[in-house]
């Protein structure tokens, strides 16, 4: 930071907070690497609680008749298990690597919008806090993470309306605001990581040298840019029909049901990409890492990414095959879902290949990257056979498709995910994990995870539904149940043992060096923990796996690189440079507060709330516009500084 | 930080056009979208006078495209900015465009 | 301009973040206003035995477009004097188009409340009732931001955030994309929803 830390900054509106410690310290922060930790403990918490109401989704069906949940209950739980796995645990877990790496993986200091950046972990965080409040009005939402509306009008919290007006639905108002609330947050990502990466790579880090993970925040922000407003219609539809006798989804007066399924599914495949191809960007930068090669066609991984992200707009349809779209859309939709899988089987080919021939380090990360592409492929497959229209018909709602998307979602995003945690939890804390206890994890997470959802295609296969909160003895799925909630039960040992694990290290753990994987991209360049300025000199990149190159290519005897520094620092003009970085903010924090206190007014129907809401977040925003991002330090006050 | 392939874009840049524009551009900018808004106008009342729906239609049509060209390109200074911008926006064009228009087709059919 | 490129922060597209930003940002914009639109477009005949599109008042309309549209004009006037350095017709401008922002708003919701007491068409009237005031009303609220946003910029030359040596162009600029973006949604839905359907419908 700079020495202007204990003046007092009077450009804003209001005084502006100068110090970097404490608590305070991270509410306001606008540091990328801060924020990602915050994004993923954040995360994690929400993780573990959509974890705890899968495993009593489990214990309800483990077996037949039993009576651990109502009916009611369950269809809560199955509900808000999906919506925070998918939007408060998955996405934001993925948002966090993007947050903590994109920057260092590309040679910049920070993102290039940082108060934007902590408006995104604000408005996520109380969203989900939002979200979870609905016990206190009514229940949670229980029509599941798709909710065919109209289906507000049925069930426990009926939305009553006649053309009169009549009663509002609770708990679907908060599965459409706070998912609303979260894509608010993914939207703000996605301009931020746009804008980082065209225009914030470190001098010679050309679009085909940068690395893949930095390529696949690229296009899952892409994604997101173009998915999260659809979903936004939908959810602002959905609100008005729930809330305010809208009729956009009622056929009474003229709604059309199936609009709802084209809006979701339109957001909902490119989606499955945005969850799953952070994953990938991972298991791509670990896989030649621990192989000691470098990735197998990187032209071609990027690219079958970047048709991957395209394509994966052409093929919502196939979740609607059973709508009565006709023959001529079902077989267009099921050809385009087909043809998907040709970029997806390029990538595991291309990861084959990286393996194929390589040293191997049966290391935890490499370990959960190879579990990623054995698992994968099993996900995948299964996804083809949905491809086939009458297939397709057969499995529908069953069990078969809870199997289909927990290999590729658990299978593939949450393993990648954990393979990245601990890849880089060297880089983040300065520490080394316990490798025992994490090959423990991966050993026990594996086992689960396919006692858990391997029998699902046999269940979903012999005829088992969807959503059903409990089935009767006699039908042969007994024995399959019983041995998915045992696989549910190991899971959740593994995770708390990851959560044991990453908390003792990150206090207690060795001291890890700058580049402990002997790795090859520059965030290993810098110390470990990375200073608040990543750099001191920006690395100048001249190759694809800058940093290997500088360590094997370079020079014929490998050398450590020095922390903090590179070759470049040696050449001199480096401490003349003026790091300018972000100042700390409170608006951001401000701002997202007043989303869920409009929320909560469209919920108790009451316009004070909604206006306060609104209005503090037009504080917010006005002296958010009024406040520099940087402020101007005393040598450089001509210089102007950007709104 | 800029990169070396940015150098030929630049010099497109400065080509035909000088930016900005002169305030009376701008005038006469603002003149040509008001009679095309005028015109549109007319051809919604010749519509209900009795004038086919085949020729208002596109003709509505093709002046909404012209003044929606004409606001992106001079007051949004499109035609004088970088490439880049154009494409990030066209993306969003081409995809509103052709996911909505299928949605439309499916619904409607 | 001159002093504006001198300080332009070096990026590899040779283009503010903010202006980039901004560009996605509406680029992600456009896929919201289009599925607005386009369920408007699929609801347009659903009128459930209520009023339909014939209770637009074209003349009416077409005079608050006519005011939006000019609008448009005085924000690049705006942003002209601001690269100017000429402080004095940024003001002007800027307060002009925020103005002609609220005329048009003012003359929006009077129609709408005509609607509503004339016609007799309510937001739960009908599907084509619902679309059409959740399309115009969440334009509407592109509109009242962007009138906010001319605003603080107004309030912001006199506090020295906005500067005649050029500070702050980049931010005028950026709300001149919004503003100008409004302002080419409204052509669509001026067109799509009040000059197009009776057509179509009778
Ligand atoms: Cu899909």
């Amino acid at each position: 930071m700079s020495a202007v830390d204990d003046q007092q900054r009077r450009t804003g509106l209001f005084q502006r907070p100068s110090s970097t410690a404490g608590i305070k310290g991270w509410l306001t922060t606008t540091d990328h690497k801060r924020i990602g930790i915050m994004y993923f403990v954040a995360a994690m918490i929400f993780f573990m609680a959509a974890g705890i109401e899968a495993l009593l989704l489990r214990l309800q069906l483990a077996t037949p008749e039993a009576q651990v949940l109502d009916s009611d209950v369950y269809s809560q739980m199955f509900t808000m298990h999906g919506v925070t796995m998918i939007f408060f645990a998955v996405m934001p877990l993925s948002a966090a690597f993007f947050n903590y790496l994109l920057p260092l993986l590309i040679g910049a200091r920070d993102v290039a919008f940082p108060r934007l950046n902590a408006l995104s972990l604000w408005v996520f965080v109380s969203g989900g806090i939002f979200l979870y409040s609905a016990v206190f009005f009514g229940g949670y939402p229980d029509t599941s993470w798709v909710n065919y509306a109209p289906i507000q009008e049925v069930g426990a919290d009926p939305a009553g309306y006649t053309l009169e007006g009549g009663v509002q639905s609770n708990r679907m108002l908060f599965y459409s605001l706070s998912i609303q609330i979260a894509g608010i947050a993914s939207l703000a990502s996605a301009v931020n990581f746009i804008t980082t990466t065209l225009n914030m790579r470190a001098p010679g880090m050309t679009f085909m040298r940068m690395p893949v993970f930095a390529w696949m925040t690229l296009v899952v922000s892409f994604l997101m840019l173009f998915a999260m407003p659809i979903i936004g219609v939908a959810l602002w539809q959905l609100m008005f029909d729930a809330g305010y006798g809208g009729n956009f989804f009622r056929p009474g007066a003229g709604g059309e049901p199936i609009l709802w399924q084209h809006l979701f599914w339109l957001f909902g495949h490119p989606e499955v990409y945005i969850l799953i191809l952070p994953a990938f960007g991972i298991v791509s930068e670990i896989l030649p890492t621990f192989s000691r090669k470098p990735l197998f066609g990187y032209a071609a991984v990027v690219f079958s990414g970047v048709a991957i992200g395209f394509l994966g707009f052409g093929v919502w349809a196939h979740h609607m095959f059973t709508s009565g779209l006709g023959p001529v859309a079902n077989a267009a939709f099921g050809l385009t879902t087909m043809f998907i899988a040709v970029p997806t089987g390029i990538k595991i080919f291309n990861w084959l290949g990286t393996i194929w021939f390589g040293s191997l380090r049966y290391r935890v990360p490499m370990l959960f990257s190879i579990g990623l592409v054995a698992m994968f492929t099993i996900g995948g497959l299964s996804g083809v056979t949905h491809a086939i229209v009458p297939h397709n018909a057969q499995q529908h709602e069953t069990y078969y498709v809870v199997a289909h998307f927990h290999y590729v979602l658990f299978g593939g995003s949450v393993f990648g995910l954990f393979a990245g945690t601990y890849y880089w939890f060297p880089k983040v804390f300065g520490r080394m994990y316990n490798e025992r206890l994490g090959q423990a994890h991966f050993w026990i997470q594996l086992i689960g995870f396919n006692l858990a959802f391997g029998p699902q295609h046999i269940l979903g296969l012999e005829g088992m539904p969807r959503r059903y909160y409990t089935y009767p003895p006699g039908m042969g799925w007994d024995l399959w149940n019983l041995v998915s909630t045992i696989g549910g039960f190991l899971i959740a040992l593994a995770v708390l043992l990851f959560v044991i694990n990453l908390v003792w290290s990150a206090r207690k753990g060795p001291e890890a060096p700058s580049d402990p994987w002997d790795a090859r991209t520059v965030e290993w360049l810098t110390s470990s923990p990375p200073p608040q300025h990543n750099w001191d000199v920006v690395p100048t990149i001249s190759a694809r796996d800058e940093l290997w190159h500088r360590k094997y290519t370079d020079e014929e005897i490998p050398r450590p690189v020095p922390a903090g520094a590179s070759s470049d620092h040696e050449q001199g003009e480096a401490d003349s440079e003026h790091i300018h970085l972000p100042d700390p903010s409170w608006w951001p924090l401000v701002l997202a507060i007043g989303l869920p206190v409009a929320s909560w007014g469209v919920v108790m129907d009451s316009w004070p709330v909604i206006g306060g809401g609104i209005a503090l977040m037009l504080f917010a925003g006005v002296a958010w516009g009024n406040e520099p991002v940087t402020e101007p330090e005393p040598d450089d006050v001509a210089e102007p500084v950007e709104p | 930080m800029t990169d070396t392939h940015d150098a030929q874009q630049e010099q497109d840049q400065q080509g035909q056009h000088q930016y900005p524009p002169s305030t009376g551009e701008y005038w006469q900018i603002a003149a040509i979208l008001a009679v095309l808004t005028a015109v549109e106008i007319g051809l919604y009342y010749a519509g209900q006078a009795g004038m086919a729906a085949s020729v208002t239609i596109p003709g509505l049509i093709i002046l909404t495209i012209l003044k929606f060209v004409l606001v992106v390109l001079w007051f949004m200074h499109l035609r004088f900015d970088r490439p880049v911008l154009n494409r990030l926006f066209i993306i969003g064009l081409i995809f509103a465009g052709v996911l909505y228009g299928i949605v439309a087709l499916i619904t409607l059919t | 301009m001159a002093t504006e490129t001198a300080h332009a922060p070096q990026t590899n597209f040779n283009v503010s973040n903010e202006k980039m930003g901004m560009w996605a940002f509406l680029g992600s914009e456009l896929l919201f206003f289009g599925a607005f639109i386009t369920v408007y477009l699929v609801y347009v005949p659903r009128t459930a035995d209520g009023p339909g599109p014939e209770v637009f008042d074209i003349p009416f309309t077409s005079v608050s477009t006519f005011i939006l549209l000019m609008s448009s004009l005085a924000m690049v006037l705006a942003l002209a004097g601001m690269q100017d350095g000429d402080l004095r017709r940024f003001r002007t401008w800027t307060l002009a188009t925020a103005l002609m922002g609220l005329v048009f708003l003012g003359g929006q919701l009077y129609e709408f409340t005509l609607f509503v007491q004339q016609d007799g068409l309510g937001l739960t009237t009908s599907a084509f009732s619902t679309s059409f005031y959740v399309l115009t009303s969440f334009h509407k609220v592109h509109v009242a931001v962007g009138v906010l946003m001319l605003g603080t910029l107004w309030f912001m030359s006199f506090t020295g955030r906005i500067r005649a040596d050029g500070q702050g162009t980049n931010a005028v600029e950026n709300v001149g994309l919004y503003w100008h973006f409004v302002d080419i949604i409204w052509i669509i839905i001026f067109t799509v929803v009040y000059l197009i359907p009776v057509d179509l419908v009778t």
